[in-house]
């Protein structure tokens, strides 16, 4: 069962990265109905940031723990400028039009992004520098123990008390109740002295700043970071959200929790499950092929991206609202 | 003085003119009353006055400052609260946090909460269920809910469209209950009515709607026996 501990650690530390990301996409849906194609983005830029002032800081004498700190520091204000900016300038004179308008400029603004960052960083992969050394830590005494790292631990511990700070602050806060009433009733919140467009550019920032700790999370976690790292990411991040129910924070964390595991235990398990040589038992005659080579698996652990999206096919055929959503028609 | 002028004002959805032209005044701590037929234009008034339209042309003075074409909330934040048609209650938010809504732009936490409380102990059914989502609440204790939360910003001036719409005879009383008490303690009032012979009970004057004119305006006194506003209005024989 150790290939199980493992990949449900493994997909519980990716799970949570898409779920911060996915609360991104959620809270912005929820307030004004638009998929934010730019958000993965935004999280991209995140990672980009923190990777140069780690770069500029290695080796200066400054503690590691308090570069990858700064690092972080630097990429949130940034990520909330950028997510900001492109609400105000993209946004904002579209909140009126046709619903594909503003769609289409989500994804402009996404290809935007992607060739900024391209002139800043270059096209190329770029290493994360390994200044804080990766520890592992067996989970039982076998030898093919399931292991977790310390930079899985702090994924998973930032990323819930993030969730749980998100909640908080949507739930008990002044800001937060108005985030849910322009969300609802966008024409009676102005009746309250709520302007809508503060609490929009203020949905935005607070998604950016959580983009910019996932883009650091992710970035620390595969070692590498790339111009075009968002798009894939913010793909499953929206799959995520819209898995969960789109516009429902806690839809938001299960769907990127979901994403992660089946990921993971896809990558983990496919390539057992169809090989052929297990089949072996049902259909004799795969003998001789498996005599020559033991593992034809005809899909491998490479495929792990198509299952966010058979999974998002499969549950919106089934509940086009999404695990938590509520039916469209419910809405006010 | 007047708090609140309108002055030839005209309203438009799109190329349609919904109000073609009209003059109102409201003076401090007056109850006037707005009434007419379905699609005079009562509610495209109200709402070009509390920012969610732009007149066209005119103009609307509220406390001495021109705010035709403000947006909303800024109209809101010097103190002229709308209790819309419809009530407009945030649904999946439940009472306390509306009401704290309804409070949004004030800063001063303690006297909030006893505004609350003001609130709770004039609709009791308000605090039995203050932590339920207002959409569950029936269409009289979301009017409560929406007149409480329009009072809690401590409004300089209220409107109120058709607060008894859709509403059984007692209820309907309660409210006007409410906003004679209200209009006691001096609070201005202007408020749409359907129903034209309590809203013309309740006011010092009227102004009758008519095709998105106004056709008649006087005391309410008056106006209650004027012939021509009894036949049409209060469905009496002249
Ligand atoms: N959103 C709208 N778009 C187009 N026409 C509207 C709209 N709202 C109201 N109208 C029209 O404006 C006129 C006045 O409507 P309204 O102000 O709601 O009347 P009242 O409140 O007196 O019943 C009506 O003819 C109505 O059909
Ligand atoms: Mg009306």
């Amino acid at each position: 069962m150790d290939v199980f501990l493992q990949q449900l650690i493994n997909g519980l530390t990716l799970g949570c990265v898409y779920a911060v990301v996915a609360l991104g996409y959620t809270m912005v849906y929820g307030i004004i109905q638009l998929i934010n194609f730019a958000h993965g983005e935004v999280v991209m830029i995140g990672a980009m940031v923190a990777f140069s002032v780690i770069v500029a800081l290695n080796g200066s004498g400054v503690p590691p723990p308090l570069i990858v700190a700064l690092g972080v520091l630097a990429a949130i204000p940034i990520c909330m400028a950028v997510g900001y900016s492109v609400e105000k300038v993209a946004y904002r004179p579209l909140r009126n039009a046709p619903r594909l308008a503003p769609l289409i400029t989500a994804i402009g603004v996404s290809i935007i992004l992607q060739h900024v960052a391209l002139l800043i960083w270059g096209r190329n992969y770029i290493s994360f520098p390994q200044i804080i050394p990766n520890e592992t830590y067996h989970l039982t005494s076998s030898a093919t123990s399931a292991t977790i790292t310390n930079i899985q631990i702090a994924i998973i511990v930032l990323s819930i008390a993030m969730m749980v700070g998100l909640v908080l602050l949507v739930y008990k806060t002044r800001i937060g109740i108005a985030m849910r009433a322009v969300s609802q009733r966008p024409d009676v919140a102005g009746l309250m002295g709520i302007s809508s467009n503060n609490v929009i550019s203020f949905t935005f920032v607070i998604g950016a700043g959580l983009g910019a700790i996932a883009g650091v999370m992710i970035g620390s976690y595969y070692g590498i970071a790339h111009y075009q790292m968002g798009f894939m990411l913010g793909l499953k991040a929206f799959c995520a959200a819209v898995l969960g129910g789109i516009g429902n924070l806690a839809g938001a964390v299960l769907g990127g929790i979901l994403i992660g595991l089946i990921e993971a235990f896809g990558a983990g398990y496919m390539g057992d499950l169809t090989n052929v040589c297990t089949l072996d038992k049902f259909l004799p005659g795969f003998t001789a092929l498996c005599e020559a080579n033991n593992n034809m698996a005809v899909f491998g652990s490479s495929y792990k991206d198509v299952f966010a999206f058979i999974v998002l096919i499969l549950v919106l055929v089934f509940r086009p609202q999404g695990l938590l959503g509520e039916r469209v028609a419910d809405r006010a | 003085m007047s708090l609140l002028t309108l002055s030839d004002v005209k309203i438009s959805y799109g190329g349609i003119q919904a109000v073609k032209g009209i003059n109102i005044s409201v003076a401090e701590g007056e109850l006037v009353t707005l009434i007419g037929a379905n699609g005079a234009g009562k509610t495209t008034t109200l709402k070009a006055i509390s920012g969610m339209l732009k007149p066209y042309t005119g103009r609307i003075t509220y406390d001495g400052k021109e705010i035709a074409g403000k947006p909303a909330h800024e109209i809101a934040q010097m103190g002229l609260a709308l209790v819309p048609e419809g009530r407009g209650v945030f649904p999946g938010l439940t009472i306390e946090e509306n009401l704290l809504m309804g409070a949004y732009h004030r800063r001063d936490k303690v006297a909030i909460a006893q505004d609350i409380e003001v609130a709770y102990t004039r609709f009791p059914r308000l605090k039995e269920r203050a932590k339920q989502t207002a959409g569950t609440l029936s269409g009289g204790e979301q009017q409560m809910l929406a007149i409480s939360r329009a009072l809690m910003s401590r409004p300089k001036m209220l409107l109120l469209d058709e607060p008894s719409m859709g509403l059984a005879p007692i209820m309907v009383q309660k409210i006007f209950e409410v906003v004679r008490e209200v209009a006691a303690q001096g609070m201005t009032i202007l408020l749409i009515e359907q129903n034209a012979k309590l809203a013309l009970q309740v006011s010092h004057r009227a102004y009758v709607m008519d095709g998105g004119l106004v056709s008649f305006e006087g005391r309410s006194a008056d106006l209650l026996h004027d012939p021509r506003v009894r036949e049409a209005y209060l469905g009496e024989a002249a």
